[in-house]
């Protein structure tokens, strides 16, 4: 069964997506947009940079992360400098690697998805008096639904499954940075299988579900593997 | 509205340049006509402010909505205008009513608007209203598109070919209700097509665009027959003259139009008495004779003097002529006109051997 320590963990785990999740809608929305309308020469450079935690190991990240955000590092002093110390080790610092680090499943379906819906309504919406800013929660945001809606799933589903970044930036700090994959691994490490089961069985159950959602009742194309 | 459109566009994409300088009547239907890629959609656009002209200076009912020298551009939802696109362009998330509350939500309710029911009714949709765009025929789309457009009350209703997309059936299903908005509003409509069928059916004014520039421009008789526009030399070439019913010849199976010029004996029409037609004379069905001909089988016969005359062009020659106050054209032998001795401001027979109504 689960003990107290592993429920910690998985509402830590859940608290962390949830937080993580909406920073990432808040953020990747006018990121997307702009990079579905730009003709900016920084696209590609742009474009490259937000799908860079696809192809690098979470290490990689999460050591960029320590050492930016360390007493040493240039955010890391500002962060200090502004008050709030240090973020590694902290539930912030969790918050900020996840959005780094899942920031691509969330703002490449938006992308596509804004792409995808083009000039035209955009254009009748303006005929029709609505200005650029009305047209965006109007018209775009209806019509970009289904990616909004996969945009949240994967950015959700790919922050409970991470491990790499937050064993770099968070560490192990039980009720702070010690979430469900990390408590997992704590468990194998300790030989405690038994735990290790009911842990691992729940986020299994857990990532399958909402995948078959997805894929079912929302009928979304299964656009992962186009990402990767 | 009675005030002129005033509308001057520079626009350099490098392999199309638009340079426009056109003042057009504040009413009735101009059509802009052109092939594709005469500029003729660009110009429309720049109108709507969906293509910023880096040169321009456009007036509308006597409202500047840009000067590019005052730096002065207003952003198209800004502008007091309707929009009909090619592809109805309808909202795929709204019912066909949220299409047509879209806009209607935006704008201050002004005294004496046209009412919505009018506009449904004139359009005949309004047993659509619940449906979704998707399940709409294309001719359904289209008028759905119009009603949307005109339930804002705009200051100029702008239509880019918005019967192209349509087959001709579907075409045949929605020029009556354009014929009939025509008569119904009060407001200039400009209309970008590159159908004679619809100028010839449509405009009041016409402009003829080529390759970024206007050709020609004028009301519609008078531009259709000039004679330095190519569309006078085509072999379909035609004028249309604006008629009005006067009497039916029952016994004949005729009727008899009034036009400012003279009367016109058409074969009989399904209309009342006093209803304004258009009637459309093609150059290949007119003939000159120099002399009132006294026995013939033409019932048309009519007064006219010459106005223009073009050379030997491969054995044919194009003959602009003025009855009363219209224009009409004549495609005659280069012989005749040589034999005949025809030249401008000689006063002649012509005889018109057909005509059709458009309306």
């Amino acid at each position: 069964m689960l003990a107290t320590a592993d429920l910690d963990a998985l509402f830590l785990t859940f608290k962390v997506a949830s937080i993580s999740t909406i920073l990432m809608l808040l953020l990747g929305t006018p990121l997307a947009w702009w990079l579905a309308r730009t003709t900016c020469t920084w696209k590609g450079f742009i474009n490259a940079i937000v799908a860079l935690p696809l192809v690098l190991p979470p290490t990689v990240l999460g050591f960029y992360l320590l050492v930016f955000m360390g007493p040493v590092g240039l955010i890391g002093e500002l962060t200090t400098w502004v008050g709030l110390g240090t973020l590694p080790f902290t539930f912030a610092g969790l918050v900020v690697a996840s959005v780094l680090y899942s920031m691509p499943f969330v703002v490449q379906p938006l992308q596509a998805a804004f792409t995808s819906i083009g000039e035209h309504p955009l254009e009748a919406a303006a005929t029709l008096r609505a200005s650029p800013l009305d047209t965006f929660f109007s018209v775009v945001i209806p019509l970009a639904k289904p990616g909004f809606l996969t945009a949240t799933i994967l950015g959700f589903t790919h922050t409970v499954g991470e491990f790499g970044v937050v064993l770099m930036i968070g560490g192990n700090i039980p009720d702070k940075t010690r979430v469900v994959s990390v408590q997992i691994y704590n468990h194998v490490e300790a030989l405690e299988y038994n735990e290790a089961h009911w842990l691992a069985g729940c986020l299994l159950l857990f990532s399958f579900t909402v995948l078959l959602i997805l894929y079912t009742v929302l009928k979304t194309q299964p656009n992962v593997q186009q990402l990767k | 509205m009675t005030q002129p459109i005033i509308a001057c566009f520079k626009l350099d994409y490098g392999n199309f340049i638009l340079n426009i300088d056109l003042q057009l009547p504040g009413t009735g239907i101009t059509v802009l006509f052109g092939h594709s890629g005469s500029g003729k959609t660009t110009l429309l656009r720049c109108i709507a402010g969906l293509q910023h002209a880096q040169q321009g200076f456009l007036e509308i009912n006597g409202k500047v909505w840009q000067d590019s020298e005052l730096n002065l551009f207003l952003p198209t939802h800004k502008r007091p205008l309707g929009y009909v696109f090619q592809e109805a362009n309808l909202f795929p998330h709204l019912t066909v009513a949220g299409n047509l509350q879209f806009g209607l939500k935006r704008i201050a309710k002004k005294p004496g608007t046209i009412d919505l029911q009018h506009i449904l009714e004139l359009l005949g949709i309004e047993n659509l209203l619940k449906r979704m765009p998707d399940r709409l025929s294309g001719g359904e789309r289209q008028r759905v598109a119009i009603a949307r457009a005109l339930a804002l009350n705009p200051e100029i209703l702008l239509m880019d070919e918005p019967l192209a997309s349509l087959d001709f059936k579907r075409k045949q299903e929605i020029l009556p209700f354009l014929s009939r908005l025509h008569q119904a509003l009060n407001i200039p409509v400009l209309y970008v097509t590159h159908s004679q069928q619809e100028v010839a059916q449509l405009a009041d004014t016409l402009v003829i665009l080529e390759g970024g520039k206007a050709l020609a421009s004028g009301p519609l008789s008078e531009t259709l027959s000039r004679l330095d526009v190519p569309l006078a030399q085509n072999w379909d070439a035609s004028t249309v003259w604006p008629v009005s019913l006067i009497e039916h010849e029952t016994d004949y199976h005729l009727t008899r139009v009034a036009f400012d010029g003279g009367i016109l004996s058409l074969p009989m029409i399904d209309a009342a008495i006093g209803t304004l037609l258009r009637v459309q004379i093609y150059a290949r069905d007119v003939s000159i004779a120099l002399e009132a001909p006294t026995a013939t089988s033409i019932l048309n016969v009519l007064p006219a003097t010459i106005t223009g005359l073009t050379d030997d062009r491969g054995g044919q020659s194009v003959v602009r002529l003025k009855v009363g106050t219209q224009s009409l054209l004549a495609h005659i032998t280069h012989k005749s006109a040589v034999l005949l001795n025809l030249n401008l401001g000689l006063v002649v027979y012509v005889q018109i051997k057909g005509t059709s109504i458009l309306n």
